[in-house]
């Protein structure tokens, strides 16, 4: 497919402005430019028709299946949108006062209200953007609590699990608290054991997610949190799994004191290319002094916006957090209104139902049920007949479905994480599993179709280390001979109209 | 140019995949065939600072492929005297190769009974085995 620069015709336009007729502004000299800005010149059908054949290039979940599952994005029901396209919700503006915008206000106040429900916690902030900005306000909030109690100095380490997203560390090290690791025992929990050497009372606290990126629930969550709880220590949630527990088990019952909620990944909100996301936090009733603010309250019949919280550790977002994400996770939450379990139950379901189905096929390294997403390995094909995880997940692409997330996390060997969600149909399920078993086949029959795979795509094998050493983040005019010219000048393109 | 596999039993190897090269009051430490076969080519090394003291069993500097970042943990304690700068500027010299010019620190030893605990060829053969 030929760059959109390289269709371009000198003098072709797309649309036709009337000429202006009032005197032009002055624009000072030296803010004047020399040239026109080197655009590409184009009818508007070949506009469309180009920008509509590269988004056919693309793989989303509109178009098949993708077991990156909630883990990336989920599904995105259609409702969602139409709701949030509503005027009253669309044109609001973040000035507008408290008394014109109490429908607004009113939905931020049962989202919190909903996102304290289903984690069994007391208070929220719906303020940070996404996971990551929750885990760094987590545990700004740990820090607050403590220098409170006087224990700033006293503690500076947080504990995460081997297992743990990159995030968590990474939290933990822009917090400036210490980084102790935590390993996974033979069934895939926490070590206790080995957890209880690392816990004294120099411990701030505990990151962890449950169900864990194995897709397995720790079964001693309970002696987990009193053992933080009892040299004094806090443990936060990491909610990127909540999408195999919701109504089911309630991460303050399991003994969390704070929890981030992804709105972008449990609650559907669209996140692709890299927002908006959202990531609530709640907490319990000890920590809310600390939460960032405003937060919404109910007082009467109305709602306010609660600036009043001389603890409060600030802002993490500007105005009141990113609101059209609200409104649609929170039509997606009223979607299923007491039936959310039935959502996470289906998504366990379909994950099982995977895992039993592939097992044989592929390593499974925790032999246990799993909750919404397990992780298979590739260790033994790679041992006997040379295919990696990465030729798996390449090999994928050619029978239609993207492929897994692979490599992580990284206490698995050639991992191959899978997560379906729970919107997907037996039949796809199926499909997807046959594609699998074939794969697993056809690197004993034909190892080497699998090593040049994909066959079928736009591309073919990208060169990674390359991309990752040597970005070009530019295009680069000066390499491509014809389009390197500088655009016509404005009296030129005059001339051309039309032609 | 991935190098075959191999694991020289002149070395010591610890646990994490790293091994050891004892000369005299000093070591010099490297990631194993192993280790470089399950990351990928690596394309950083973030190597500790000439005069830092590293510790056994505990990280002293990162290596990074387009899988992952990892650790790479210190097989001995010491004070780092040289960092491989070759590495540093073209990190896949460690996949071609990983226990010659993919050296990645040289330390002089704080305690040189500590490499009594470290793995001998078969048992460290043994490990990846079971990896």
């Amino acid at each position: 497919m030929r760059l959109i620069f390289e269709k371009s015709q000198p003098g072709r336009r797309g649309g036709e402005l009337p000429r202006p007729d009032v005197p032009p502004a002055e624009v000072p000299a030296d803010l004047r430019r020399s040239r026109p800005p080197r655009l590409p010149e184009l009818a508007e059908p070949e506009i469309l028709r180009h920008f509509t054949e590269l988004s056919t290039r693309n793989f989303g979940i509109d178009t098949g299946f993708y077991p990156l599952g909630s883990c990336t994005m989920k599904y995105n029901p259609r409702v969602n949108e139409r709701l949030v396209m509503l005027p009253g919700f669309r044109d609001l503006h973040p000035y507008q006062d408290e008394d014109g915008s109490q429908g607004a206000l009113e939905l931020m106040w049962r989202l919190q209200e909903a996102l304290i429900e289903i984690s069994g916690l007391h208070a929220c902030s719906l303020q940070p953007a996404a996971g990551s900005q929750g885990e760094l306000t987590g545990l700004m909030l740990m820090r607050a609590y403590f220098a409170d109690r006087g224990e700033a100095d006293q503690r500076d380490t947080i504990v995460t699990a081997d297992t743990a997203h990159g995030t968590n560390p990474a939290s933990v090290t822009m917090a400036g608290y210490k980084l102790a690791k935590v390993e996974t025992d033979a069934r895939g929990n926490v070590d206790v054991a080995h957890l209880r050497e690392m816990v004294n009372e120099r411990t701030a606290g505990l990151m962890l997610t449950n169900p864990s990126t194995l897709g397995l629930f720790d079964e001693h969550i309970e002696e987990i949190a009193t053992i933080f709880h009892e040299v004094g220590a806090l443990l936060y949630y990491d909610g990127a799994n909540l999408n195999a527990v919701c109504g089911i088990s309630r991460p303050g019952d399991m003994g969390f004191d704070i929890v981030h909620i992804n709105l972008h990944k449990t609650f559907s909100q669209p996140h692709g290319g890299g927002g908006p996301g959202g990531g609530p936090i709640v907490v319990r009733e000890t920590l809310e002094p600390y939460l960032p603010g405003p937060a919404v309250t109910k007082v009467g019949d109305a709602y306010r916006l609660d600036h009043d919280r001389p603890k409060s550790i600030g802002k993490v977002r500007g105005y009141t957090g990113p609101f059209g994400v609200f409104v649609r996770s929170y039509a997606y939450i009223r979607s299923y209104g007491p039936g959310l379990r039935e959502m996470s139950e289906t998504a366990v379901l379909n994950a099982n139902y995977l895992l039993a189905r592939l097992k044989d096929a592929y390593d499974l390294p925790f032999d246990r049920l799993c909750m919404h997403e397990f992780v298979l390995s590739a260790r033994s094909l790679k041992r006997e007949h040379g295919i990696s995880a990465l030729d798996v997940a390449k090999r994928l692409m050619d029978y239609g479905f993207h492929p897994p997330t692979i490599y992580f996390p990284l206490v698995v060997p050639e991992a191959l994480m899978i997560e379906p969600t729970e919107t997907e149909a037996k039949e796809t399920l199926d499909a997807f599993v046959d594609a699998m078993i074939a794969i697993a086949r056809e690197a004993e029959d034909d190892p080497e179709v699998i090593k040049g795979a994909p066959h079928g795509r736009p591309v073919r094998r990208l060169d990674e280390v390359k991309a990752a050493k040597r970005a070009v983040v530019k295009y680069g005019f000066e390499d491509h001979v014809g389009l390197a010219g500088d655009p016509a000048e404005p009296r030129q393109l005059e001339a051309q109209k039309g032609a | 140019m991935a190098a075959t596999e191999s694991y020289p039993g002149e070395l010591k190897y610890h646990k994490e995949h790293d091994w050891a090269r004892i000369e005299g009051d000093e070591a010099v430490l490297g990631i194993t065939w192993f280790a470089q076969d399950s990351l990928g080519e690596l394309v950083h090394y973030e190597p500790p600072n000439q005069g830092d003291t590293i510790s056994k069993d505990s990280p002293y500097g990162e290596v990074e492929s387009v899988k992952a970042v990892s650790d790479v943990i210190a097989p001995l304690s010491g004070e780092v005297v040289e960092v491989n700068q070759k590495v540093v500027d073209e990190p896949e010299t460690v996949n071609a190769d990983p226990y010659g010019d993919g050296w990645l620190v040289r330390i002089r030893l704080t305690d040189p009974t500590e490499a009594d605990a470290l793995l001998g060829v078969e048992a460290y053969k043994q490990v990846v085995a079971e990896s």
